[in-house]
This record gives structure tokens, C-alpha cells and sequence, in this order.
């Protein structure tokens, strides 16, 4: 198939560095190569398609009103008034510390180049993909951004979860990784494992690097280990999560804040349930207390020197209709929502052109009209964490976008 | 049947459930799609609670909800709670033998293609429950809307998943109702869903590149108004849900005042006859069941059938037998996980009390914990298109290790107490006459039986079809 050409190319690095695996079961831990570069950046794909409106909610928008007059919204609801035209859902009230901090911050009316179908696994791709079409698309936009780098290790960046992450398929070697898997085995089995698989160049180089990641987490925890102060300093931030530390999005957040202390520079996984056809009002809550739990996660388990330079960007497939269906939901929309947190972005602000909610400001008189490309925040923000020119990003990451001026997203 | 030769090993592993002990491979072609027609042996040997009667459960459940409702906030709500606890629990367990039911139809199977076009139309009419009792109602779904519509028309199985109640709820259908309908018109904020009508065009007949819009998705949303469920009923078509008017999809205009059930009936017909529908039908079944980039030639075959037959399964699935590409050589589709283990237990020859003794703690640790993180929670796929089909997205270093681990762990507790079968003579039954030597050495040279049998599980032989 035409992705995950990571493990492949990773397998063929491993034959070149001569590591017969059927003399020589030997495996080195995850290195700790110098990374390209310093800053960190988390990219969370929200599946299913936020609501981007009751998220970050216009209320000062008269259409807004007109258009969700049914639904509780704005500061009169309980929503935490922003700037005194936005207001955030309180499923983000744990967030607020960090929208008063200034690690917090939103991107509005934003979505990728996809239209009118409106199919999630389509504009997923889209999403993921980082084009404007998807005709003959062979890998991610987070991917191709490794590979226009120099010195991308195997951890550099990390997949995590269940959910397979296409925006860092790609050529560029890449780990993968579901925290909360072990794998016993005595040294012959291990020996034995890899030679059944040698023929077979998937199997192997994926059984190969499961055993590299279990291997390195070792090494990982120990070279990422935090000092006694900063533990404590976890552990306090911790009392804001609300979730038990066995639900599997604070695992995979706990894993990701790992690697990004050591030598990774990039952290991307899925956040699912956003698909709000029916008691938005109930349904929304669940998926925004995994987000807020996730980001509270990462900065309690970064430490705050590595959080002050990481950037977290949640985005989602498209946003939902701006007037209700008749189940008490939303259904497909256009224009979306993206959430930026991080000591290096700059927060305390909803970014973006407002377009108006009236009947002829919606797309298709149905949505909120996009006024910006998600791809287009993307590439900024990766410049500014990155260095990479704009030409590359123009060119390579995300083929045919126009960066424009600085949407000014990273302090 | 054509010249083509006839590989029993293949029929088995490729368009069956994998090799087996003690089960025979279909004797032919013809024997293959014989074992489709005749009657449901493994449904009748490992029952299954269809959906019917798994509506007890949801009448029972609504009952006592009542009863909560009632009582909220008063002292008397107590053993109603407790009760609700008891019927989820029920049900919970009830499902846990269903797996077990699901894996030994798969280990004793003397039809395998039957399991597997369950499974496979299982996964293109993807529906969950999403609360309640209704959670664990897939099985009883596939029973009833499924299995019993496999060999008809197309159309026939598409009519018989849309208006399952499972689907109706899961894709929010059940609560959609015309805006201008005399439901509507009697008050309450109630009104249109598109979600069916979307998932119906893009993942169920034309395909995500199919020729149809937005207001096609508009226009079957409101034709499909009506169209809800009850528990002491299932599936019901209600008038008054109905938005009154026409409608029209792809350029065709259908029903009209008073509102009918057949109008929606034509329009899914319809639907299931599109030329996009056929060629979206025969690529799944040709990804499915040979490659994730099956010879065009072997699509143009399948979906010119359809075409040719108006959507006659057993044609297509003939059409799918008789072309020589679906035969050619390398096995190389990946097992899902859920197939894995169906098919190791097939190979381990699990015997029918071991798995339907397990109590339900003891069968999360041998299936459910690892199907998760194998990449495939029971009967729980993120969304309704389903699990994906691309080898890429199970060979994963996640998916592998989580694979070998339940290899290396868990076939000498579904062997207990007879004991692991002896490693050289498991190569051969897993793997037959295609065993590559390393997997025979591995067997040979493991310091335990239980690694030998791991390794063998393990292997891709085994792991890929």
C-alpha cells in the first residue's frame, strides 16, 4: 500500500547499518541522537468532526443566538466568557488556567481545503493528507516535514494510539507505539520471532521496532526522568485531571509527555467522539473532558522548561451546521475550530477572521464559512517551532498553500 | 465450473476460516458456494440470540426505566437502579457468549466462507449500540439482518440492515423526523437527521465518489423519515414522522402524500441497482477477499456480475470463485484481529466447552483485552465505515506485539486440559503444505511448546491470507 512506507524504509536503515537480525538478535535501544531541533509539537486529530460553534462560542454574534436559541450557550449558561465575544464550553473549564497563562488559545473558522461531501473518513484523509486533493497522496504533512529535515532519528516522532495516524505515514522513519503493551519472551523465542518473520518485510521491521520501543522505554524513563522537585510539581498539576490514570487518553498522554522529555520532537495521536448527531448538549462534554485531561496531562508530565516550548495543535475534520438538526445535535459542517496550548504558542486569544454568522455569511447557507486554511496555521506554526523555510513548507509539506503573512500563533 | 484448478488449501485460507485439524477443506468450487445455500449448520449448532428476541431485553429495560423515572429522587428508585444494573449485566454476559458462539462457528465450521461473508457484511452494514442494553445488540443484528440475507439480492440485504433497529438507532434515524410532519407540527424541537441517509449513499450503495450531492443527502433524510423502531415492535414505519411531499434522489422523485414505507423501499432498491453501487460492492469484496490492490480485472469481473445479475450475490460471489486472480498467489491480506484469533482457534481445534465455559473476567484477559490492543475492540469499530481493509493498518508494531503476546500466552489455557498440540504436527495443520521451513524450524527449535505454538501463530504464514 501506498503508506506506512515508515517501518519499510526503517528496515532497510536497520540492513544498512548491518544488523543481520538472523545472526544477531541484538537490538539497540531508542538512541538519543541529537534531535533537528528543540521545540515540541503534539498534533491532536479530533475524529469525527468537532463543533467548533459550541466549543468556542460567538455569543456576541447576533446570528449565533438567532441560530442556537434552543441550546444553553454563552456566560449566562455557564460558558467562561473569553474576550467578550467568545465564550468557551465549560467542558474546557479546566483549561482556563492555562487561556489566563496564555498558553491557551484558539484558531476559528478555520478548515482544510475539503468541500461538500461532507464524509468524515474523506475529509479525515484530507486533514491528514495536507493537500487539496487526495488523488495519488502517499503520505502525511507531518511526515513530509521530517523528511525535508536532517537527522530525524526513529523517535523523533511518535504515532501513538490505536487510531493509525496518516499524517505521519510517510518515507521519513517514524515510531509506533499503543502504550500499555509488554512482551515477554525469552531471548531464543525473540530470536526465533524474527527469524519466522524474516521473509516477510512488514511483520519484521514492525516486530522490530516493538521491540526497540519496549526495549527503550527503559532507557527512555530513565533519561527523561523528572527530579524530585518537578515530580512533586506533576503531581499537584495532576489534581486538575479528572480522569483515572488508567483511561487510555491520559496513558497515551503520559507516554507522549515521555518521549517529548527525551529524544522526541513530535507527538501526534487521536482524540474520538466528536461526532454530535443527537444531545450535543450531553455528547460534547465526554470528548472535551478527554481533551482538557490530555493537555493537563502533557504540561503536568512534560515539566514545565519542556511544555514552555511545545506547541499542541488539536484539530478536527471539519466543524458541524451552525443551526441545530432535529435530534438535538449538529450535523456535517465546513468551517471548524482548531485549539492551540503550549508555553510556545500565543494564547489568551481566538485567532482568526470572523465571518459572520447572518444567512449569507454561512457557507452553502448551512456552515460557518472557513476564512483561513488549516494547512496555512499548520505551516506557520511549524516554521516558527522548526525553522524551515517557507519555501519547503509551501512546496513540500503542503503542496500549492500560500502562507501569506504571520497569523502570529507562536510567541 | 471453468478449468481452473482447485486448491482446497487456498479455499480454506483465503475465502475460509484457515486450515483446520479436524474439519476438511471445501471439496470444490461448486462445494463452496453449495455450503452458502444450504442450511445455516453453525447458526443452528452455536446459536446466537437474534434480534427479536433480544428485544426482551430492551422491552425489559425500558420498563424499568419507567419505573426510575417514576421514582427519581425518592428512596423507591433503589431496587430499580439495582435491577438496571442486573439487566446491563445480563446482557453484558450474554454477549460474552456470543464471541464464544462467533469463535466456535469458526472452529467447527464445515461452510468457512459462510463466517467470513458474515463477518464481511457485518463490517459494511457496520451498526453499534450506543447505550443500554443496546450495546451489546450486534450480534443478535448480524443474526437477524445479516446472516439470513446473504445469498439474495443485493437490495434485499441493504432493505433488511437499513431497517434493523440496531442501525435505525445507531445512526440516529429512529428520532429523525420531518420538519413539517404532523409529529413535528404537534410541537417538541424534534426534526431531521441526516445521518442514515448520508452513511446509506457513502458507505453502503454508491461509494464516497459516487454521483451524489448534498441535497441528495437532504432529500433521502427526508424520505427516510418514518422510519423508527420499538422495542416491543422493532421496526415500525411511522406516518406521522413522515415529511409530507415528494422526494428526490439521483433525479428520481419518490413517494408523496399520504407517506408509505414502499416509496423508501424503491428508493433503496434503486440504490442497490446504481452502476457506482456495483463497482463499490464488487472492490470491497475483491480488497476483502484477495489484496488491498486486487487485479482490475478481477473488479471489472465482479462488478460486471452484479450489474449483469441485478446485484445476485451468489452470482457475484461465483463470479468472485471463478476468476483466476482471486487465486493467484501470494497469501498476502492481513488477518484482522478478530480473525486471527477465530482462525487460531480453528488451527488449535479449541474444543466447544473451553469457550463456552469462560466466565466473563476470564474471557476479557483471553479476548477482548487483546483484540483491543490488537487494534480491534469486540464488535466496537470508531465510526460506520468500519475496520480498515489496508494490511498496513494491523501490521503495526503495536498490533504485532499484541498479537505475538496472545500467541506466546493464551493457546495452552484454550487447550487445557488436553494439552498444546505437538509443534511439528501444528505447523502442519495451521499451515499445511505452504509451511516455509523457518516457521518448521522455529517450531522444532523453540524451548517450549507453548513458544513453538506461539511462534507458529505468529508467523505471517499464519497471519496472512
Amino acid at each position: 500500500m501506498t503508506y506506512r512506507l515508515d517501518r519499510r524504509s526503517f528496515l532497510a536503515r536497520s540492513a544498512a547499518l548491518g544488523c543481520s537480525l538472523a545472526a544477531s538478535p541484538l537490538l539497540t535501544p531508542v538512541s538519543f541522537a541529537a534531535a533537528p531541533w528543540d521545540a515540541r509539537l503534539v498534533v491532536i486529530i479530533l475524529r469525527g468532526g468537532m463543533d467548533g460553534l459550541d466549543v468556542v462560542q460567538p455569543y456576541g454574534d447576533p446570528g449565533f443566538a438567532a441560530a442556537r436559541a434552543a441550546w444553553p450557550s454563552g456566560p449566562e449558561s455557564g460558558a467562561a466568557d473569553l474576550d467578550g465575544f467568545f465564550a468557551l464550553h465549560p467542558g474546557l473549564a479546566p483549561l482556563l488556567p492555562l487561556w489566563r497563562a496564555e498558553e491557551l488559545g484558539f484558531v476559528h473558522a478555520v478548515s482544510t481545503p475539503y468541500r461538500d461531501k461532507r464524509s468524515h473518513f474523506d475529509g479525515q484523509d484530507m486533514l491528514e493528507a495536507g493537500t487539496a486533493s487526495l488523488a495519488g497522496v502517499r503520505d502525511g504533512w507531518l511526515n513530509r516535514l521530517l523528511q525535508a529535515v536532517p537527522g530525524v532519528e526513529t523517535s523523533t516522532a511518535y504515532a501513538i494510539g490505536r487510531e493509525d495516524m496518516r499524517l505521519l505515514s510517510g518515507s521519513a522513519p517514524v515510531a509506533n507505539w499503543l502504550p500499555g503493551i509488554d512482551l515477554e519472551m525469552s531471548p531464543q523465542a525473540r530470536r526465533l520471532a524474527l527469524l519466522v518473520m524474516e521473509s516477510d518485510p512488514a511483520f519484521h521491521a514492525a516486530l522490530n521496532e516493538a521491540m526497540m520501543i519496549l526495549d527503550g522505554e527503559q532507557a527512555v524513563a530513565e533519561a527523561g526522568a523528572m527530579s524530585a522537585e518537578e515530580e512533586a510539581e506533576a503531581g499537584m498539576q495532576m489534581g486538575m485531571v479528572s480522569a483515572g490514570a488508567n483511561a487510555a487518553h491520559r496513558r497515551i498522554a503520559d507516554f507522549a509527555a515521555e518521549q517529548l522529555r527525551g529524544a522526541s520532537r513530535i507527538a501526534a495521536f487521536s482524540i474520538n467522539g466528536w461526532d454530535t448527531h443527537r444531545a450535543q448538549e450531553r455528547g460534547l462534554s465526554t470528548p472535551l473532558g478527554r481533551l482538557s485531561d490530555t493537555i493537563l496531562t502533557l504540561r503536568a508530565r512534560m515539566g514545565a522548561e519542556v511544555w514552555d516550548k511545545t506547541a499542541v495543535l488539536a484539530m478536527t475534520e471539519f466543524g458541524r451546521t451552525v443551526r441545530p438538526n432535529g435530534t438535538g445535535g449538529t450535523d456535517h459542517g465546513t468551517g471548524g475550530l482548531m485549539l492551540m496550548a503550549g508555553g510556545a504558542v500565543r494564547g489568551g486569544r481566538v485567532h482568526g477572521r470572523w465571518p459572520g454568522l447572518d444567512e449569507a455569511d454561512l457557507y452553502q447557507r448551512r456552515d460557518l464559512m472557513p476564512t483561513a486554511d488549516l494547512r496555512v496555521q499548520a505551516a506557520w506554526a511549524m516554521r516558527g517551532l522548526t525553522g524551515l523555510d517557507r519555501a519547503t513548507l509551501e512546496r513540500a509539506v503542503f503542496p500549492g498553500i500560500e502562507m501569506g503573512g504571520d497569523p502570529g500563533l507562536l510567541r | 465450473m471453468s478449468a481452473l484448478s482447485y486448491d482446497p488449501e487456498i479455499a480454506e485460507i483465503r475465502f475460509g476460516c484457515g486450515l483446520s485439524p479436524s474439519v476438511a477443506p471445501p471439496a470444490g468450487r461448486q462445494a463452496m458456494l453449495d455450503g452458502l445455500t444450504g442450511p445455516d449448520e453453525m447458526a443452528a449448532a452455536f446459536p446466537i440470540e437474534t434480534f427479536p428476541e433480544f428485544r426482551a431485553r430492551m422491552v425489559e429495560a425500558s420498563e424499568n426505566f419507567r419505573e426510575i423515572r417514576k421514582r427519581r429522587g425518592t428512596p423507591e428508585v433503589q431496587p430499580f437502579r439495582k435491577r438496571r444494573n442486573l439487566i446491563n449485566k445480563a446482557a453484558r454476559e450474554a454477549m460474552v457468549g456470543w464471541q464464544a458462539q462467533t469463535f466456535l462457528r469458526w472452529t467447527r465450521t464445515a461452510q468457512p466462507m459462510h463466517e467470513r461473508l458474515a463477518f464481511f457484511w457485518a463490517d459494511h452494514f457496520t451498526a453499534v449500540g450506543k447505550n443500554g442494553v443496546l450495546r451489546r445488540g450486534t450480534s443478535p443484528y448480524v443474526e437477524a439482518a445479516i446472516r439470513p440475507n446473504m445469498t439474495g439480492s443485493f437490495a434485499d440485504l441493504l432493505i433488511a440492515a437499513t431497517i434493523s433497529p440496531l442501525m435505525l438507532h445507531y445512526l440516529d434515524q429512529g428520532i429523525s423526523i420531518g420538519p413539517e410532519s404532523p409529529r413535528a407540527r404537534k410541537g417538541g424541537r424534534r426534526g431531521l437527521n441526516e445521518n442514515l441517509a448520508r452513511e446509506v449513499l457513502e458507505l453502503h450503495t454508491l461509494g464516497v465518489d459516487g454521483p451524489y450531492g448534498q441535497e441528495d443527502v437532504r432529500q433521502l433524510a427526508e424520505l427516510f423519515t418514518g422510519l423508527t423502531y420499538n422495542p416491543r415492535n422493532g421496526f415500525t414505519f411511522r406516518k406521522d414522522f413522515a415529511e409530507p411531499g415528494p422526494e428526490t434522489v439521483l433525479g428520481v422523485t419518490y413517494g408523496g402524500d399520504p407517506a408509505r414505507l414502499e416509496p423508501v423501499l424503491e428508493a433503496l432498491r434503486a440504490l442497490a441497482l446504481h452502476p457506482a453501487t456495483a463497482r463499490h460492492i464488487a472492490a470491497k469484496l475483491a480488497v476483502h477477499f484477495v489484496a488491498d490492490a486486487p487485479d482490475p480485472a478481477l473488479v471489472d469481473h465482479l462488478a460486471g456480475r452484479f450489474a449483469d445479475t441485478g446485484g445476485q450475490l451468489m452470482a457475484v460471489y461465483e463470479a468472485l470463485l471463478e476468476h483466476p486472480a482471486a487465486w493467484a498467489e501470494p497469501l498476502g491480506n492481513a488477518k484482522p484481529p478478530a480473525d486471527f484469533i477465530a482462525s487460531a482457534c480453528r488451527a488449535l481445534d479449541v474444543p466447544p466447552d473451553t469457550l463456552q465455559s469462560l466466565e466473563e473476567r476470564a474471557a476479557r484477559r483471553m479476548f477482548f483485552w487483546p483484540l483491543g490492543q490488537m487494534g480491534q475492540p469486540w464488535q466496537s469499530p470508531s465510526g460506520p465505515d468500519g475496520w480498515p481493509e489496508e494490511d498496513a493498518d494491523w501490521i503495526t508494531p503495536q498490533g504485532v506485539a499484541a498479537r505475538m503476546r496472545w500467541a506466546m500466552q493464551m493457546p495452552q489455557r484454550l487447550c487445557a486440559p488436553r494439552g498444546l498440540p505437538h509443534p511439528e504436527s501444528f505447523v502442519q495443520a495451521a499451515l499445511g503444505s505452504r509451511a516455509p521451513g523457518p516457521v518448521r524450524f522455529a517450531a522444532s527449535a523453540a524451548e517450549s511448546r507453548s513458544e513453538a505454538i506461539g511462534l507458529v501463530l505468529a508467523s505471517p504464514a499464519f497471519q496472512r491470507r
